[in-house]
């Protein structure tokens, strides 16, 4: 306490305040967990789709973390690369896309979700809606036939009949015309798709991690994949094919449970997932697309905010928060 | 239990323990050359002091005399001189005066000192009130005023706080490893005088000796109930405790006392245990010595006043410190430097090397809600900084931001390493200021 003490010292002791310690998890580590839960569908697309699929991976990939850069260079602010955001934003994009896409629209894709999704609302943590989902729908509504252009899987199919047919292209599993696929096509990925969203195990396989790691939790998926079980039974649709079709499961895995799209409470994300379930239902069912998976997510996350303020915890020892009618006069609380 | 309850992840954080030191048994550390009395050891008002310079003062002599209402009486830990009464600078801006005695080396005990003659609860609080005592897990709040709450008659519980969720401290578990008799000797007469009919001490599982130890020793006192808790921070927390043991919510504004429980650190209780036996007020205390800097990390036993540089030369320090916090890592306040004295509700010091010390970057908000998830008191820290940026007193009254308890969870679950918990309680201090401004 007396002053002269300092002069004497080498160095002053640090001060900060409380907490001193920390948990081990950083941005970074949540990213990384991330991408290793995208890498068994990064191998699958590999296996299914081609060279191709790596090639269209690389160059999403490349692109989101350049446009990323070079954003933080022109505005001199802190680079923010070294997060690994701009990378699973890359990754996701090309899942989303068809492996025969060009490469310049996949570029375009990766502009429209680093720059104007993500850097234009303020970066990482403020972007309005999930950057590669929003990156797929403009590129859908610009780019319509390339965007539904599935190239025919690389290996066989289990369908009988079909081995060695020498197919260029192939419908989603979603279209009417499509018929029906065995499950184990449908669980394999066999099928034609856009990168990501047909090997329904490898989806599987990175939520298990995902689940491991508490990167997060079952409650988005679980919701959302049950809403669409429920629904499609009540329609007499049949569930298992589209659970495991189009790009539910890629959807309600990596792109649902993004955090920033997402509400944080557990009553939250259920509204969240029954939303989301029954849109894609809605748009499937009787929408004039094949798909509905995109447009559920981007919907829902423009209503999170709203989800939010409705379903925020009471503090423990707080009094309720009341919905409706009036609020009572907070007298004897203080 | 709602069906969302069920599915909630366990509030709280896990985390790491550190208890190096909990097996070690207590050491007394040898009396220094000279201690520092700041006549603010407690929540409340500052004491007065009672010495002047070159006076003689013997061990459990008064130094600093509380004044009426909120304070506790301050007592010498040696025999010697007082040398000065000077001011003191603490790293929060704040001044206090303190008064230094030079010891003599002596340890003569003060002819006031005497067990207390305690028949009912009026002579009771009286003597507890001589005590010195105040909560000593780390609020320091004056044991008496504790003791007296207005509605008395409604308490049926008595909680014992023996969690010790802090890491790295392990005061507690040793006063109930090396002390439980006069643990349960301070539960025992409490409740017999408060009129108390049931105690209940809770400790972490991760204390297992602890409690097998104090259940053996109540298992024929059934008013005493050992509980073992969940080792997830912060169970010691008050409200926290009460809520997982009992399952009693205290309601917002209220205190523990308004739902019928009383609550002590278990240190607290034994320290009441061993004032009625001996008379001696408040002097020494268990003292956790750790932190990677220390070359010998170890419980002492401490005169209070001890200025941290003579508790470092005692245990030794194996790297240059560059971080001393007094008390745990998760509440405990940096140290501007070593000529601090250890006050009687710091139950730690720990000292930090470069290596050791953690200054994370900060990185931009992700919204992954851990925060939310885990804060005990079930709060929205984002949200709270957010209204608090703003100074909107009507919106922190909503997010009811006064119910933070400044525990420090949010900020250790952070990814990005926000200062969650430093805001929030920068936004409970200002709305509790606004608020009491705008009722006057």
């Amino acid at each position: 306490m007396e002053h002269e003490d300092n002069v004497s010292r080498v160095r002053p002791l640090v001060l900060s305040t409380a907490p001193h310690v920390f948990d081990g998890i950083s941005t970074q580590k949540v990213m990384l967990n991330v991408l290793i839960a995208l890498v068994p569908t990064l191998v699958a697309s590999a296996v299914i789709f081609g060279w191709r699929a790596l090639l269209v991976t690389a160059v999403t990939t490349i692109a989101c973390v350049l446009f990323e850069y070079l954003w933080c260079r022109l505005r001199k602010t802190a680079q923010t690369v070294g997060d690994l955001s701009a990378v699973v934003t890359g990754l996701l994009l090309a899942f989303n896309l068809p492996s025969t896409i060009p490469l310049y629209m996949a570029v375009i894709g990766a502009f429209v979700a680093i720059v104007v999704v993500k850097e234009l609302f303020g970066g990482i943590g403020r972007n309005f809606a999930n950057p590669a989902i929003v990156a797929r729908i403009v590129l859908s509504v610009s780019f319509t036939a390339a965007m539904t252009n599935y190239a025919a899987p690389q290996i066989a199919s289990f369908a009988p009949g079909t081995a060695g047919v020498d197919a260029v292209t192939s419908a989603t599993p979603l279209a009417p015309s499509a018929p029906a696929l065995p499950f184990l096509d449908l669980l394999l990925g066999v099928h034609g798709g856009v990168l990501g969203e047909t090997c329904g195990l490898a989806i599987l396989l990175g939520l298990l991690w995902l689940l491991a790691t508490r990167t997060i939790t079952f409650t988005i998926p679980g919701v959302y994949v049950g809403t669409v079980v429920v629904m499609s039974l009540i329609t007499g649709h049949d569930a298992v094919a589209q659970v495991f079709s189009g790009g539910l499961l890629l959807g309600a895995v990596f792109m649902a449970t993004d955090y920033v799209g997402s509400p944080t409470t557990f009553k939250g994300q259920v509204i969240f997932g029954v939303g989301l379930g029954l849109i894609t239902c809605l748009i499937r069912f009787w929408g004039n697309m094949n798909e509905g998976v995109a447009y559920s997510i981007l919907l829902m996350n423009l209503v999170v905010p709203y989800i939010e303020a409705l379903t925020g915890a009471t503090p423990l020892g707080g009094q309720k928060k009341k919905l409706f009618g009036k609020k009572k006069a907070e007298g004897g609380n203080e | 239990m709602t069906i969302a309850s069920r599915f909630r992840r366990a509030r709280g954080a896990a985390v790491p323990h550190r208890k190096n030191t909990a097996e070690l048994a207590t050491i007394d550390m040898p009396v220094p050359r000279e201690i520092v009395l700041p006549m603010q050891q407690h929540i409340g008002a500052l004491c007065e002091p009672v010495v002047k310079k070159g006076d003689h003062v013997d061990v459990g002599s008064l130094v600093g005399h509380a004044p009426r209402g909120l304070s506790a009486d301050i007592f010498s830990g040696v025999s010697g001189t007082v040398t000065a009464i000077k001011p003191v600078y603490y790293s929060s801006g704040k001044t206090d005066t303190t008064v230094v005695i030079e010891s003599d080396g002596a340890q003569t005990v003060a002819d006031t000192v005497a067990p207390p003659q305690v028949t009912d609860r009026a002579s009771f609080l009286a003597a507890i009130k001589k005590s010195g005592l105040v909560g000593l897990g780390g609020a320091g709040f004056p044991t008496d005023i504790k003791l007296a709450p207005p509605n008395l008659e409604e308490i049926d519980l008595y909680v014992v706080n023996g969690t010790e969720c802090e890491p790295y401290l392990s005061t507690d578990y040793r006063e109930m490893m090396e002390s439980a008799d006069d643990v349960l000797f301070g539960i025992r007469e409490t409740c017999k005088y408060l009129d108390i009919p049931n105690a209940m001490i809770c400790i972490e599982s991760n204390k297992p000796r602890a409690i097998e130890h104090l259940r053996a020793l109540t298992k024929d006192d059934p008013p005493i109930e050992v509980k073992s808790l969940p080792s997830r921070y912060p169970q010691g927390a008050e409200n926290v405790l009460v809520y997982n043991a009992t399952g009693r919510v205290v309601p917002r504004g209220k205190r523990q006392t308004d739902v019928g429980v009383m609550l002590n650190n278990v240190t607290t209780m034994a320290s009441i245990g061993r004032f009625l036996k001996t008379g001696m007020p408040l002097v020494k205390r268990r003292f956790t010595v750790s932190g990677d800097a220390v070359e010998r990390p170890c419980n002492v036993q401490i005169v209070i006043g001890t200025r941290l540089r003579d508790v470092m030369d005692f245990v030794g320090l194996a790297k240059e410190p560059r971080k001393v916090v007094l008390g745990g890592p998760m509440m405990g306040n940096a140290q501007i430097d070593l000529d601090y004295p250890v006050i009687r509700q710091n139950n730690g010091v720990l000292v930090f090397s470069e290596e050791g010390m953690e200054q994370p970057k900060t990185t931009p908000c992700i919204r992954c809600g851990r925060c939310t998830n885990s804060c005990p008191m079930r709060l929205s820290p984002v949200a709270i900084r957010k209204a608090y940026a703003t100074q909107d007193v009507k919106r922190l009254d909503e997010l009811m931001a006064d119910l933070c308890m400044g525990c420090g969870t949010c900020s250790f679950v952070c990814p990005a390493k926000q200062p969650l918990a430093q805001t929030s309680k920068l936004a409970r201090d200002f709305m509790r200021a606004e608020m009491a401004k705008r009722r006057n």
